[in-house]
């Protein structure tokens, strides 16, 4: 039999203080549009978002605050920790992909898709992907420029796997390492707005490179004029991604520094999609068998070959 | 031991007329022991592996091995895969298809096919990856499950390879290309149909494609190593 006092009617506590009483319980969160705004006010005050989650107690978003710092509060040697990192839906790493191949002018990559959740999948499986891409389409590129050829003898050119995976790998880990400690850096000395974890810039340059996938397959075309196109293209739309998600982080900065700085970025976005297309797409319309006949040679009547000069 | 209590010798006078032969009398102590067998088991028992010949032991794992071929030829909900995995099978599939890509255009410089080794470490370490991505994403197959699946899945593109070295021996023309480029594919879309009927159930649905997807490219892979396999 239940008590007396069960069945009486209980005032129950404003939410945010039963959360504030046990903050491990699950909850529930909609999100609202008007949600974003504010998420980005706790953030300005907020340096740091890593697992010491220090409630500010902002005025309109503490419950906001204990979630995000719910998130990600496993230790980083147990599985869950990295768990956290895939915790993405199909749909959300296509929305992610769409909006790097489709970059809309003026809206930051990271602040629209991925400011509440850095994930670690997209980065990786399109670095994966585009490690085979490249090797394949290469491969295979080759294969149809020297079809005529009766001296081609096909070779499979499986050691290239290995180069594009260390290149494109090197690329999209390292070099936004090297960004994030620049930026760093940089805060340290000039009080940014905007500044980016690790993991938000790793997926912005995962997600960049999707646009490559491509223009891989595309650059089997053998010809110069089609391939040179279509890497400008594709580097103008990622690079475009990149610069409108680094452009906030820098500009507050010291102007030339701020000019260097993305300037940099562009310019090993090129190196990358520039080596790519040399080193695993040979030259169309170049005959390697042919040799090059420098000068006529004429043979003398008594024997001696006489090479003619032209003046 | 076995704790056993002594048989009843002499029976009250019957209140419960039914019960008289298992009720214990009260002036016999019942004593014993009752222990849990831990560790070897005990020698009168009659599962023990250590007494049967050799040949049975190995006769049943190659047939436990044998079953799950099977099972991948003709998908269907398989618990011989899933509950009693092995890595038998995916270890003699995988050594048998490194072996058989050997022999390609042996130029030693960059130019060659794969070799022993780099096709040992993508089927091993492509299992392994996909297998962490599928568990980071929350599915709830275990590990080793997995692998056995995705190696046992291997099996219709080692008959591939296997179609394709015997097409090759008879000749290396158009016709021929032609004739394994569509042996591969067809093999290629068997196992990934194989592997992700057995794999994708364990997804929440919002998330099956992420998963599915790798394993894609991981058979798109081998089948690529298979059919760019040229002879010397």
């Amino acid at each position: 039999m239940a008590a007396a006092d069960d069945l009486k009617f209980q005032e129950f506590d404003d939410a945010a203080n039963l959360l504030a009483a046990n903050p491990d319980a699950t909850t529930i969160s909609i999100d609202e549009p008007s949600e974003i705004p504010k998420n980005q006010h706790s953030r300005r005050q907020e340096p740091g978002r890593e697992e010491d989650d220090e409630l500010l107690g902002t005025d309109d978003s503490d419950k906001t605050e204990l979630l995000a710092g719910q998130k990600k509060s496993a230790p980083f040697w147990t599985f869950e920790y990295y768990q956290t990192f895939f915790d993405v839906d199909t749909y959300q790493v296509l929305d992610r992909i769409k909006g790097s191949v489709f970059p809309v002018p003026g809206k930051n990559f990271v602040r629209l898709y991925i400011r509440s959740n850095p994930d670690l999948y997209g980065p990786f499986w399109i670095c994966a992907t585009l490690v085979f891409t490249i090797a394949v389409s290469g491969n295979l590129s080759n294969f149809f420029i020297h079809l005529g050829k009766p001296t081609y003898h096909y070779v499979p050119q499986f050691r290239k796997v290995s180069i594009a995976a260390t290149t494109i790998y090197a690329y999209a880990w390292l070099v936004p390492l090297a960004l994030w400690g620049f930026l760093m850096w940089r805060n340290s000395k000039v009080m940014n707005i905007v500044s980016y974890s690790f993991l938000e810039i790793v997926c912005v340059y995962g997600y960049s490179l999707f646009i490559y996938i491509p223009t891989a397959i595309l650059w089997i075309i053998p010809q110069k004029v089609v391939r040179w196109v279509l890497m400008v293209f594709s580097l103008c739309l990622s690079g475009s991604v990149l610069v409108m998600t680094f452009w906030p982080a820098v500009r507050d900065d010291n102007r030339r520094i701020a000019f260097a700085t993305v300037g940099t970025i562009l310019l090993l976005h090129a190196l990358l999609s520039v080596g790519c297309l040399a080193y695993f797409f040979d030259a169309p319309e170049q005959d390697f068998l042919a040799p090059i006949i420098p000068a006529p040679i004429i043979p003398a009547h008594n024997g001696t070959t006489v090479i003619t000069k032209s003046h | 031991g076995k704790g056993r209590a002594p048989p009843a010798l002499s029976a009250r006078p019957a209140q419960f007329p039914g019960l008289a032969d298992v009720s214990v009398p009260q002036d016999i102590p019942v004593e014993g022991e009752i222990t849990v067998p831990v560790g070897s088991p005990s020698p009168d028992e009659d599962f023990s592996t250590l007494d049967e010949p050799v040949r049975d032991t190995i006769m049943r794992d190659l047939k436990a091995v044998g079953k799950k071929f099977v099972h991948v030829l003709y998908p269907r909900k398989s618990s011989a895969l899933l509950r009693d995995w092995d890595l038998w099978g995916p270890l003699v599939l995988c050594v048998s298809l490194a072996l058989m890509l050997q022999g390609g255009s042996a130029d030693s410089k960059d130019d060659g096919g794969p070799q022993f080794a780099e096709v040992f470490v993508i089927i091993w370490f492509g299992a392994v990856v996909i297998t962490l991505n599928s568990k980071l994403l929350g599915g709830t197959i275990s590990f080793f499950q997995s692998l056995c699946v995705l190696g046992y899945c291997v099996l219709p593109l080692t008959v591939a390879m296997l179609l394709c070295r015997l097409v090759l021996l008879l000749g290396s023309g158009t016709g021929a290309f032609v004739l394994r480029l569509l042996v591969v594919l067809a093999m290629f879309a068997w196992s990934t149909l194989a592997s992700t009927a057995f794999l994708a159930d364990s997804q929440p649905p919002s998330r099956r494609a992420l998963a599915v997807y790798p394993i894609f490219l991981f058979y798109f892979v081998i089948s690529w190593m298979i059919l760019t396999f040229t002879p010397q």
